[in-house]
């Protein structure tokens, strides 16, 4: 249920936001991982985009699920079926009791959860545990060309926290479990 | 259409191979090392994870930490998609023979027998009424393995008595001939992980997080800046590449470049920056004391950028009015670029595919040689950049007793005028030809229609089966080029056929790509449908020397030094490790008089001898210069044709290949990137459908506007499929409405980022 993660022993993602190319591997990789339909990206690489010609300020932004201290889609799920590890602090789906009401998909502020049209479940980046309980890392971290993407424990990555609404889409802070350098057209540095 | 989606019936049937928070058992899965190898000549390492005979997922090669460092890079979107291409409903399941007019796209189905006589029985007859100047096979570079179809073609028609040749490329026509000329090679390039030695990166039209030539680039640019190093970016557009590896965003018209280059060689002649003593041992042609023979005085490059010779010093408030780039960056970027040490001027392949593009393929290289950061760690000689210190594993013989070849580009021309072709239209080989082409061969190749200029000129003579008796396209789809097809062979992909790829342009590595799954349908690989024509025409054991397609591969890449086969198949990589980056021009740097260069002089020919002998001096000087382009900035025709057109490699796909799946449709940005400027003054708001016109044709976009993009150009990623309305409006957003057919006038290669067009909303438009 919603709280505060405890201790220190929270994975997260690190993103140098500096190096991106914007290439989307990484959620190319996770949609053929998963076989997600399109219009379902539990990853995705948004863009902003501000600024002037000759000087303009682009800034892109790796978005999957930031399994987050205070997640919104815990609170909000009816059935339980959204739950935060403690082990790691990495929020899973429980198939079995997701009835499809999609609260989680409208409480979470950053998108992360997508529903999927053929069967009406709510789906989200599970920072692929199956894959790294086999030794192999995430998909998109590994398919990232630039290698600006891992995953680690939250207090052992380097980088900043995200700014709400800026580095992260939702501008609710819910804690995302995100470190990142930011590029040098960022607002904040 | 065909079949199901097979891509929907896998999802019904067979489990997923990852449900969210659960790991299948790793055994159920074949895990099948192969590679990619469409054009972007990024050639990746790929897996395809088969359950059951279907490719269920597409992963990456993983070597470990090794992997990251290594490439720099193992794949891109699109070979992560590859699912939905190989398994995409419109695959040709089976051969077609046309029914109705070329381009229609009506066919109806045929066996392959009967394609396979119909073919070979072309091949003979026009062989026999026209000659073999008649037979021609056009560039099909959708597959780029070792058993790549377009050259086992030509392997064909040289058993046949020969076919009318080609020279040059849609890639790098231009800066070959000026690389030639300039250095005596095209292989000017240091390894990709010597830029980790670079104080200073200058990238010249060179996007090179979109265009994958030559593996990791990229990445260690990226790591060169993580230790310090400077890169600074020049390009009309703010590309990705920019927006991750650029301190500094130059933006400069489009064939403007020489401007710019010849007032960075007037700043540091001015303050004295120059490499005199590297200039005096190692050129030709810079100053009038190290002229070649014969050539004229007067004639060397600092005259002409001081204005000496033509009047005009090209000075930096001079070039200010011509690139768009102001006088005191100039001379920034020239102090910069002349005193860090060791700097390398890296150009891409976008600026020298204009209209005088062989000037600054030209002009990059002669300011490299006045940096003296040829033949050191950490420089860069600019040129076309291919490393000598690369894998090949050689193609398939080619044995042509036809001489004659033509320029790639100007096809379309042979098709109509062959017979006025001379030695100044490029014609090679031959004093002139005996025919017109009547015969086609395009296998995995989009560039009859689609990917060619001046698709409405194009389309019309292809139409008319008495001008081009025979036209056979192979490919996975009915693309453009598919439509005006007389027989179509439905082609494999590289995951249903094995293969081999080395590394193109730079890497020392090579691929086995294992086949994954059986064909799709009755598609066949491009060699079984060779060898069955090469059959019926009576050369099949001459072409395939008692070989199959196995022992082809074996008998290739033994030759390419990699012994042990079953370890390369296994594995799916062999690469070379080397203890040092690799510098182009080492030797030459070290000793010129024992390492000469292929040039005349044996130096760098800054005045080069081989331009001076085409006698065109306004087309192809000896020297480096900017010239105005026809549609650049300067044509009158800018009165009705006010902006410039870009058409760049797109994103989400390589060229046309890739444009019909749904995974990269969703993530593509296409569209007309204009800069709101030149939108507001047409009423064009975003999210607009606009229409894009000039002469030659019209084309219909959504428009994407982005301050990333300079007034006065727009840009129009190519690749998208032609596809006409009836009053021959295209409906594609295809770019090759616009582009022209002319070619540049030393290499004649291809000129399509060299047009001017108008932009207007599309009233009524969705």
């Amino acid at each position: 249920m919603s709280g505060e993660s405890v201790a220190a022993r929270q994975l997260g993602f690190f993103f140098d936001q500096r190096g991106c190319i914007a290439c989307a591997a990484c959620q190319m990789a996770c949609k053929d991982l998963h076989d997600l339909p399109v219009g379902v990206n539990w990853c995705r690489v948004l863009t902003r985009e501000s600024g002037v010609f000759p000087e303009p300020r682009i800034t892109y932004h790796f978005a999957a699920c930031f399994h987050c201290a205070r997640p919104s889609c815990v609170e909000a799920c009816p059935e339980g079926a959204l739950a935060k590890r403690a082990e790691d602090g990495v929020v899973l789906r429980d198939d079995e009791k997701c009835v499809g009401c999609r609260a989680c998909a409208g409480a979470c502020p950053h998108g992360a959860i997508q529903v999927d049209p053929r069967s009406g479940d709510s789906g989200k980046c599970d920072l692929c545990v199956g894959l790294r309980a086999r030794g192999e890392e995430p998909a998109c971290v590994a398919a990232c060309p630039m290698s600006v993407l891992a995953v680690g424990w939250l207090n052992e990555l380097p980088g900043r926290a995200p700014v709400p609404g800026i580095d992260v889409p939702g501008a609710v802070d819910t804690g995302p479990a995100l470190r990142l350098l930011p590029h040098r057209h960022s607002p904040h540095q | 259409m065909l079949f199901p989606f097979l891509g929907q019936a896998i999802m019904a049937s067979i489990p997923l191979g990852e449900r969210a928070g659960e790991a299948l058992p790793v055994s159920e899965e074949r895990i099948v090392p192969t590679g990619c190898v469409h054009d972007c000549l990024g050639f990746c390492a790929l897996r395809a994870h088969v359950r059951d005979g279907v490719v269920v997922r597409m992963s990456l090669a993983d070597e470990g930490a090794e992997t990251r460092s290594w490439f720099g890079r193992r794949g891109c979107a699109r070979g992560l998609a590859y699912r939905q291409r190989v398994y995409h409903p419109d695959r040709l399941m089976y051969p077609l023979v046309r029914t109705g007019e070329r381009g229609e796209g009506r066919f109806r189905r045929a066996t392959w027998p009967e394609a396979l006589d119909i073919t070979a029985a072309a091949i003979k007859r026009i062989r026999d009424r026209y000659g073999n100047q008649a037979l021609f096979v056009h560039s099909g570079t959708g597959n780029q393995g070792i058993l790549r179809g377009n050259l086992l073609a030509q392997r064909l028609l040289g058993l046949m008595g020969g076919f009318l040749g080609q020279h040059g490329n849609y890639s790098n026509a231009c800066t070959l001939y000026a690389s030639t000329a300039t250095y005596g090679t095209i292989e000017t390039g240091n390894s990709h992980d010597d830029l980790l030695n670079s104080r200073y990166v200058i990238l010249w039209s060179a996007n090179l997080a979109h265009t994958h030539t030559g593996t990791g680039a990229p990445w260690y640019i990226w790591q060169a800046k993580q230790r310090g190093a400077r890169v600074v970016y020049i390009d009309p557009v703010y590309t990705d590449t920019a927006v991750a590896l650029a301190d500094e965003w130059i933006p400069i018209y489009p064939g403007t470049d020489n401007a710019l280059m010849d007032a960075m060689a007037y700043t540091m002649i001015d303050e004295g920056l120059l490499d005199r003593p590297f200039l005096d041992t190692y050129c030709v042609g810079f100053d009038e004391a190290h002229l070649p023979a014969g050539a004229p005085p007067g004639s060397s490059y600092e005259s002409h950028v001081l204005g000496r010779a033509d009047g005009v010093p090209k000075t930096p408030a001079w070039a200010e009015a011509i690139t768009g780039v102001r006088a005191e960056v100039i001379v920034r970027l020239a102090r910069e670029y002349a005193t860090a040490k060791p700097a390398a001027l890296i150009e891409g392949w976008g600026a020298q595919r204009a209209a005088f593009g062989e000037q600054p393929a030209r002009g990059g290289a002669v300011l490299a040689a006045m940096t003296g950061n040829v033949g050191i760690s950490g420089g860069g000689a600019a040129g076309l950049g291919a490393c000598e210190r690369r894998m090949r594993i050689p193609y398939l013989p080619v044995n042509n007793p036809v001489s004659a070849k033509i320029p790639i580009y100007v096809w379309p021309r042979a098709l109509t005028h062959a017979r006025e072709m001379r030695a100044e239209d490029g014609l090679q080989g031959a004093e002139r030809l005996e025919t017109n082409i009547k015969l086609i061969l395009n296998i995995q190749g989009n560039a009859l229609v689609n990917q060619h200029s001046h698709i409405n000129h194009v389309t019309k003579v292809l139409r008319d089966p008495a001008m081009v008796e025979f036209i056979l396209v192979a490919d996975q789809f009915l693309t453009a080029s598919a439509r005006y097809a007389d027989v179509v062979f439905p082609a494999s992909t590289w995951l249903e056929r094995e293969d081999a790829v080395a590394a193109a342009w730079s890497g020392d590595y090579a691929l086995f790509l294992n086949k994954a799954i059986e064909p799709l349908g009755e598609a066949k690989s491009d060699y079984w449908a060779m060898a069955q024509v090469a059959d019926r025409l009576g050369v099949g054991e001459a072409f395939s020397e008692g070989r199959d397609e196995e022992g082809w591969l074996r008998h290739q890449v033994a030759q390419a030094g990699i012994e042990d086969y079953e370890g390369f198949k296994r594995t799916g990589i062999f690469r070379r490790r080397w203890p040092r980056p690799h510098v182009a021009f080492a030797d030459f740097r070290r000793d010129p008089v024992a390492h000469p260069l292929a040039t005349p002089s044996g130096k760098i020919e800054i005045y080069a001898q081989l331009a001076a002998a085409v006698n065109d001096p306004a087309g192809v000087p000896a020297v480096p210069k900017y010239i105005p382009s026809w549609e650049g900035r300067t044509d009158p025709l800018r009165d009705r044709y006010p902006l410039q057109l870009l058409t760049p490699h797109p994103k989400f796909r390589t060229h046309s290949t890739f444009a019909n799946v749904p995974w990269l449709q969703e993530l593509s940005e296409d569209g007309l990137y204009m800069n709101p400027v030149d939108a507001a003054v047409r009423g064009i708001g975003s999210g607009d459908q606009v229409r894009v016109w000039n002469d030659r044709g019209m084309t219909l976009a959504a428009v994407r506007l982005t301050e990333r993009v300079m007034p006065g150009v727009v840009v129009l990623p190519q690749g998208r499929w032609f596809a006409p309305r009836a009053d021959g409006v295209d409906e594609g957003g295809c770019a090759n409405m616009l582009t022209s057919l002319r070619p540049s006038p030393w290499a004649k290669g291809n000129t399509q980022h060299t047009s001017l067009v108008q932009v207007a909303r599309e009233e009524g438009g969705q």
